[in-house]
């Protein structure tokens, strides 16, 4: 009996260690293809910068809050939905057959979120950066507001990452993803926006709590529903 | 009696309309009569959220079994759900007319059906681009459950951390103002029961109409 219990357990931690290696490898491979190419990177950048000139043309300097929150952020979700969009193109046609016998669907979406989200993190700093070098930053707790921005950017890209998943299997890609992804974000994107609004005024920890707090919840939830819902998604 | 709960649904309605037309109610500055709308507009998104749950039940019962009926279920009921969400916020934009005086207003429980409304019309666009019938039964389900614990998460916690017009949110007295009289609750209850049977009933009609079209097919 022992030895038997002991054997399951022995399985299944090997399957966790080899679901770990998968990602990381997965992972490197789309980190190596992405710097080699830079096709999705450059095209987010040359984005992020052309749209925030714009808002900077237009503005000149935004000391209304509110509007710089917004600008920030609807720059933001659509960099990022840009970037997500082709997520899962080299995944989905002749190659499937090849990642479906290499790895399990659960490394897969896991390594997805992971690449999607790093992509998210240098979009974000840099639509920060260059926000405060063209039209100024009225935060008043800049610490607080690193932690919103971290975890909205976060939520963002596992949404669209399971999003562009299902539309990938679909023969309008592109519209698709924003359609399945803009309605379901709103809470994530809401909650990330009433969070660096506070933080904007100033406000500390004690008021934002609650903000940060559901973020870091709704994050949770998506990627559990993501791990649990991908393989289904996967095996059709 | 196997449709005992149909003849149920017609008396519950008959009574819902005709008690909650005549029964009286309590006068309230800004509501008076108005306040009668409370049987009609608010059990309609109870029935829509029932129907919707309804679905994805189906939905996750169609991802372990993959039979196909299970995805005709709950397509139909998604529809029928789409039909009383219209039908609250038509309910519900006249009765803003008359009390907060607009059509509409940047209200986060009128956000919150906006939001319902896109989420379950993306579920129709997303079937209906894809052909394949396994596929389809199988994507669609898992978007119907992913969507909806997100929805879930945001007409239930959201609401809670902002300001609202509605009873119940934001400093605005609530249901318990209409609790202490007992004639409205007399008509109230039986009427989310009502609408939500009449929910069921269409969706079911709805159901057997689709798989007979497939049968045909077929």
């Amino acid at each position: 009996m022992e030895t038997k219990f002991e054997f399951h357990y022995l399985c299944e931690k090997l399957g966790q260690i080899a679901l770990s290696k998968e990602i990381v490898q997965l992972l490197k491979k789309d980190i190596t293809v992405e710097l080699r190419q830079k096709a999705t990177l450059n095209g987010i950048l040359l984005y992020v910068v052309s749209t925030v000139f714009i808002a900077y043309l237009i503005f000149s300097s935004i000391e209304e809050l509110s509007t710089w929150v917004a600008i920030l952020w609807i720059i933001l979700l659509f960099a990022s939905t840009n970037a997500s969009i082709n997520s899962f193109r080299k995944e989905a046609g002749r190659e499937f057959f090849y990642y479906y016998s290499l790895a399990q669907p659960q490394a897969i979406i896991l390594s997805k979120m992971i690449f999607n989200a790093l992509l998210q993190l240098v979009i974000a700093g840099l639509t920060i950066l260059l926000f405060t070098f063209l039209l100024g930053n009225p935060i008043e707790n800049m610490r607080l507001f690193y932690l919103v921005l971290f975890l909205g950017s976060l939520g963002i890209s596992t949404i669209l990452s399971l999003s562009s998943a299902i539309a990938s299997k679909t023969n309008n890609n592109a519209t698709l993803t924003a359609i399945l992804s803009f309605p379901i974000m709103l809470p994530t994107l809401l909650t990330a926006i009433k969070a660096s609004m506070l933080c904007g005024l100033g406000f500390s920890w004690d008021e934002c709590q609650v903000y940060i707090v559901t973020l870091a919840l709704l994050n949770v939830v998506v990627i559990m529903l993501s791990y649990i819902l991908f393989p289904y998604l996967w095996r059709s | 009696m196997r449709n005992w709960w149909k003849a149920l649904t017609v008396i519950l309605l008959l009574y819902t309309i005709i008690g909650g037309l005549l029964i009286p109610v309590p006068k309230q500055v800004i509501l008076y009569e108005s306040i009668r709308n409370l049987y009609f507009h608010v059990p309609m998104w109870f029935s829509m959220i029932f129907l919707f749950l309804m679905s994805v039940v189906y939905s996750i019962k169609g991802l372990s079994s993959n039979n196909l009926s299970h995805d005709t279920k709950a397509r139909e009921l998604v529809n029928a759900g789409i039909i009383f969400g219209i039908l609250g916020t038509i309910t519900g934009s006249i009765w803003a007319k008359f009390t907060w005086g607009a059509w509409w207003v940047n209200d986060v429980k009128l956000n919150g059906s906006a939001i319902t409304m896109l989420i379950y019309l993306a579920y129709i666009v997303l079937r209906g681009s894809l052909d394949d019938e396994q596929k389809r039964a199988r994507i669609s389900a898992v978007y119907n459950i992913f969507a909806f614990v997100l929805l879930l998460v945001f007409i239930g916690i959201l609401p809670r951390m902002t300001d609202s017009l509605h009873p119940g949110n934001g400093g605005n007295p609530g249901f318990n103002s209409y609790d202490t009289d007992k004639n409205m609750l007399m008509v109230f209850y039986p009427a989310v029961i009502g609408w939500i049977l009449l929910g069921w009933w269409i969706a079911s009609i709805r159901i057997r109409i689709s798989t007979l079209e497939q049968k045909l097919e077929a």
